[in-house]
């Protein structure tokens, strides 16, 4: 209310219950982690600690910043909070000013802490974190390159969490509308939302939560670059210090991909092997096997041809679909190896 | 207080309005200041004498939620209309100045609501209401959609600011225990909530010594390293704050496990039972009607 970065916490009324609720579970199992990252540091030692950092990513929201040009805007600090901490305290310390700032300051949504948490304490600090710990890697404190890192992550950190609540607002008019078609919550079609929502970010909210992060971390190489070494301690008590930069590779890799998704857009016809029976009798094939012909409809698919059809831009439903798949894959493979690990390691003793 | 129940005048250094080129300084001072006066007139707001003041804050806290499912959930505008209405009904007997009360609401729903719902009435596909020059046309959908927006925004804002105006904080964190919200969670919540006043007193003494060793102007890239170098600042007493605090807890007796302490305090009465009773009936009926 007094103090909103740009319009990145959403107000109560902007999504629907579902999306709320949906996103709420989203954030439950980072909470967790978060949680049990504190407690392997010592335990009683935890309380004050997230207490005066979720403090102090509340009072940072505050701060003006300003921008060469003369503007003045805030930053969420998010990506600032993780490279000092490390992602996973990060996301409990920031969900807590988030809240704070929703009960007492009605700054966001009661029932929309989830949403808000999910884009500004989960999104904004594990994508700034993954491009700071790229540029970090095992450079020295004072090097530049983590300045610049603290830079970029804060930048594309809060444009990808500007991404997630463009499509958050613009799924609301596809499914939920009156019966004369007036949308009940967010108003915008994606093709709408999306744009609206990061090009902001991209040009101002987004440089602004850069430059936060790299004007303290250039502070902090000067005076106290001690603070800077705490999230490569967590890292180390976690056990996956080295493992994490090649991750970091792979996940970059992923991450490519995923941009150049678009192209498949670029491309004609059908992938090679993949026909559908139609095709294959375009192709000058004189018959179509018997079983194909029977089987082909049996299993009609959420997402048939990766198209969502009610959005009425099919490029769009092809990129929507591609990263609702790339999150499910990702979050399924992520509880499959929990699975694993825990089950490992109740065999060791 | 001043005699028409508006906020006090904040204690804090006011910005100078006469200043047109933003003053980085200057604007975060007026920050901290407004938002300390935010939470100096909610604490006094929540000792007058008045209806929602009487209840059980669990009871405040349960009835909140189930109205703001209730504004989320509704299909109809005249049923959030009513709600919104409530709400008013609500502060006008719970001795919050409805003037105050409206203003807070709806001063700040153009920064981000209107901006939003203005294009929708243009933009939103229909049949048109009224044609505008330019080739503009409001549809009837637009108008609907519009209406949607700011009557859900204002009124879920004032179903939280009622909650807030009318219950000391420490009395909702309490409450929280009936939604199953752990205490050391409401613990954590509550040390924050008190750091945050805390830290911003401190920033507030660290910009205004600063401001008092400047002459002159300082250039954007001075401020912007001010600005960084003061975070840094904040961030290193603040973790030193938390080990001392530590070591404060811990001299005292502190274990891992504590209990947010005065929760017995609590009983419910049979207004408490009733007033829960009524809010829960009420998010039903319009759940039902707004279908």
């Amino acid at each position: 209310m007094l103090n909103s970065p740009a319009y990145m916490h959403i107000p109560d009324g902007y999504l629907s219950p579902l999306t709320s609720l949906i996103l709420f579970i989203l954030v439950l199992p980072f909470w967790y982690r978060g949680v049990r990252s504190l407690r392997r540091r010592s335990n009683a030692r935890n309380v004050p600690l997230i207490a005066l950092l979720a403090a102090f990513s509340f009072i940072v929201m505050m701060f003006n910043v300003p921008l060469p040009g003369g503007t003045t805007g805030h930053a969420v600090a998010g990506a600032l909070v993780a490279i000092i901490l490390g992602p996973d305290i990060a996301v409990i310390a920031i969900s807590i000013a988030l809240i704070i700032q929703a009960v007492f300051f009605g700054d966001g949504g009661i029932l929309q802490i989830g949403a808000n948490c999910f884009n500004m304490a989960v999104v904004l600090p594990y994508v700034g974190y993954a491009i700071y710990r790229l540029f970090a890697r095992n450079r020295p404190l004072t090097s530049r390159w983590r300045v610049a890192g603290a830079a970029v992550g804060g930048w594309l950190g809060l444009s990808v969490a500007s991404l997630f609540a463009g499509v958050e607002f613009g799924v609301q008019p596809i499914f939920w509308h009156t019966a004369d078609g007036a949308p009940l919550y967010a108003p915008y079609p994606p093709s709408v939302a999306i744009p609206a929502m990061v090009l902001p970010h991209l040009l101002v909210a987004g440089v602004i939560e850069g430059l936060v992060a790299a004007l303290v971390v250039l502070y902090l190489q000067r005076a106290n670059s001690r603070i800077l070494q705490i999230s490569g301690q967590v890292a180390d008590a976690a056990g996956t210090a080295g493992n994490s930069a090649r991750l970091g590779w792979l996940w970059a890799g992923l991450v490519a991909l995923a941009i150049a998704t678009p192209l498949g857009l670029l491309a004609p016809g059908t992938a090679w092997g993949e026909w559908g029976a139609a095709e294959l009798a375009k192709m000058g094939l004189g018959f179509v096997p018997r079983g194909m012909e029977t089987l082909q409809g049996l299993w009609g698919a959420p997402l048939a041809a990766y198209d969502l059809p009610a959005l009425g831009n099919a490029s769009l439903g092809y990129i929507l679909s591609a990263l609702a798949g790339i999150v499910l894959v990702a979050a399924i493979v992520w509880l499959l190896t929990r699975l694993l690990a825990r089950a490992q390691a109740q065999q060791k003793p | 207080m001043t005699p028409d129940g508006s906020p006090p005048a904040a204690s804090l250094p006011q910005p100078n309005p006469s200043r047109r080129r933003s003053d980085v300084i200057e604007r975060t001072l007026a920050d901290i200041s407004h938002a300390l006066e935010h939470a100096l007139f909610a604490e006094e707001t929540a000792r007058r004498n008045g209806l929602l003041q009487a209840l059980d804050p669990r009871v405040k806290v349960l009835a909140m939620l189930a109205l703001l499912l209730a504004v989320a959930l509704s299909h109809s505008l005249a049923v959030i209309g009513g709600l919104y209405a409530v709400t008013l009904a609500l502060a006008w007997a719970s001795a919050i100045p409805l003037a105050f009360f409206v203003k807070r609401v709806w001063l700040f729903l153009p920064f981000f609501t209107g901006v939003i719902a203005l294009p929708a009435l243009f933009i939103t596909p229909g049949p048109p209401l009224a044609q505008l020059p330019l080739g503009l046309a409001v549809t009837r959908a637009g108008v609907t959609t519009a209406l949607f927006l700011l009557l859900r925004v204002s009124t879920s804002v004032s179903l939280g600011a009622l909650l807030i105006l009318t219950t000391p904080w420490n009395d909702v964190l309490k409450a929280l225990s009936v939604l199953h919200v752990p205490d050391s969670f409401s613990l954590i919540l509550g040390m924050t909530y008190r750091y945050i006043h805390l830290l911003l007193r401190t920033v507030s003494d660290m910009f205004l010594s600063r401001k008092s060793r400047v002459a002159g102007r300082l250039s954007g890239a001075e401020e912007r390293r001010m600005v960084g170098a003061s975070a840094g600042v904040l961030l290193g007493k603040s973790l030193h704050l938390s080990s001392e605090v530590y070591l404060a807890m811990q001299s005292r007796g502190y274990r891992s496990h504590s209990r947010v302490p005065g929760l017995a305090a609590f009983a419910m009465r049979r207004r408490d039972w009733s007033a829960l009773l009524i809010a829960v009936a009420l998010a039903a009926a319009a759940i039902v009607l707004g279908r």
